[in-house]
């Protein structure tokens, strides 16, 4: 009964991924003996309420020839930050910018932005505009390549008994 | 698979888009690529077979659900690299996981359904590895584009 089906039991269901046939909330439905109009209302109050961000997929970057990437870290003045994360949040070739805490003194960095590209070459001229932006509010900064991916499955949920 | 051509990148670049909450949103998504629904269908699955697209499906967002994420890092001795990713990556909430050029060459983020739990899977790690695990949570996010052009 799907009163009894739980958000939970949603989202085991379907973080494996969507099926990829023509009507996939049907086939989840029928796993969790629900209806597939119940599952989708379900699903839409998820979205509505954040739970779900959005329905899609998500790329290999190396696969797509974006073979280098480098997390650039900064060490940029806890008054400026705000101003100029927003400022490189805006550059058009971010995934991802964030201020996160520093980490004693080997570990000065506090802004955190990763950037991709088709070789190296193109990752260090990225830097360079993020360099010029932060000006003399940063004091120092490092650049991280990734040499593997060692996993990437998304959010899976611990089973419940 | 051989290589991506232009109808997969333009799948690529649509699919990274939210897909309509609709019973046949292949259907829906193809019809606004101008291709069938069973064309969409066997190049997504070509896609996903080849890892061009390693997920496909509901992004769903821990804070959202009352858990947390957080970015951590580990300075792991290059001998003992294989051992400690083993045991990393053992627990479900490593959500993804990266090796980079530093000191601190191990980076991953912990996905946890509530937020005691990035503490608890953290320490859990540090016991089994001998290996301080560093915490980096985001205190303020600028942007998230999740986007490549393919």
């Amino acid at each position: 009964m799907s009163i009894a089906i739980t958000d939970r039991q949603i989202i085991e269901a379907l973080q494996g991924g969507l099926p990829l046939v023509p009507a996939p909330y049907a086939e989840i439905a029928g796993r969790l003996d629900m209806a597939e109009d119940d599952l989708m209302a379900r699903l839409q109050a998820m979205k509505d309420s954040g739970v779900i961000r959005r329905i899609a997929a998500a790329p290999n970057h190396y696969k797509l020839g974006m073979t280098a990437n480098g997390m650039t870290v900064w060490n940029v003045a806890d008054d400026r930050i705000t101003e100029l994360g927003a400022q490189i949040g805006a550059l058009p070739f971010f995934t991802h910018c964030y201020e996160r805490p520093r980490a004693g003194a080997d570990w000065p960095y506090n802004l955190f932005a990763m950037v991709h590209g088709s070789d190296r070459d193109e990752v260090e001229e990225k830097r360079g505009q993020i360099r010029t932006l932060l000006g003399a509010a940063c004091t120092g900064s490092d650049i991280l390549y990734s040499t593997r991916i060692l996993k990437k499955t998304g959010l899976r949920l611990r089973k419940k008994d | 698979m051989s290589e991506i051509d232009a109808t997969d990148r333009k799948i690529l670049n649509r699919m990274q888009d939210d897909l309509p909450l609709v019973s046949h949103p292949y259907a829906a998504v193809a019809a606004e690529l101008g291709l069938t629904e069973a064309e969409l269908l066997s190049r997504l699955a070509a896609l996903k077979d080849a890892r061009v697209i390693t997920r496909f499906g509901p992004f769903f967002d821990a804070a959202a659900m009352g858990g947390a994420f957080c970015l951590c890092a580990m300075a792991v001795p290059p001998e003992q690299f294989e051992d400690v990713l083993t045991k990393v990556n053992a627990h479900p909430e490593v959500a993804h996981n990266y090796e980079r050029t530093h000191r601190l060459n191990m980076w991953f983020v912990l996905a946890t359904e509530t937020p005691e739990g990035i503490g608890d899977c953290a320490d859990a790690i540090e016991r089994e590895t001998g290996v301080p695990v560093l915490r980096f949570p985001k205190l303020q996010e600028f942007f998230i584009g999740f986007r490549v052009a393919a």
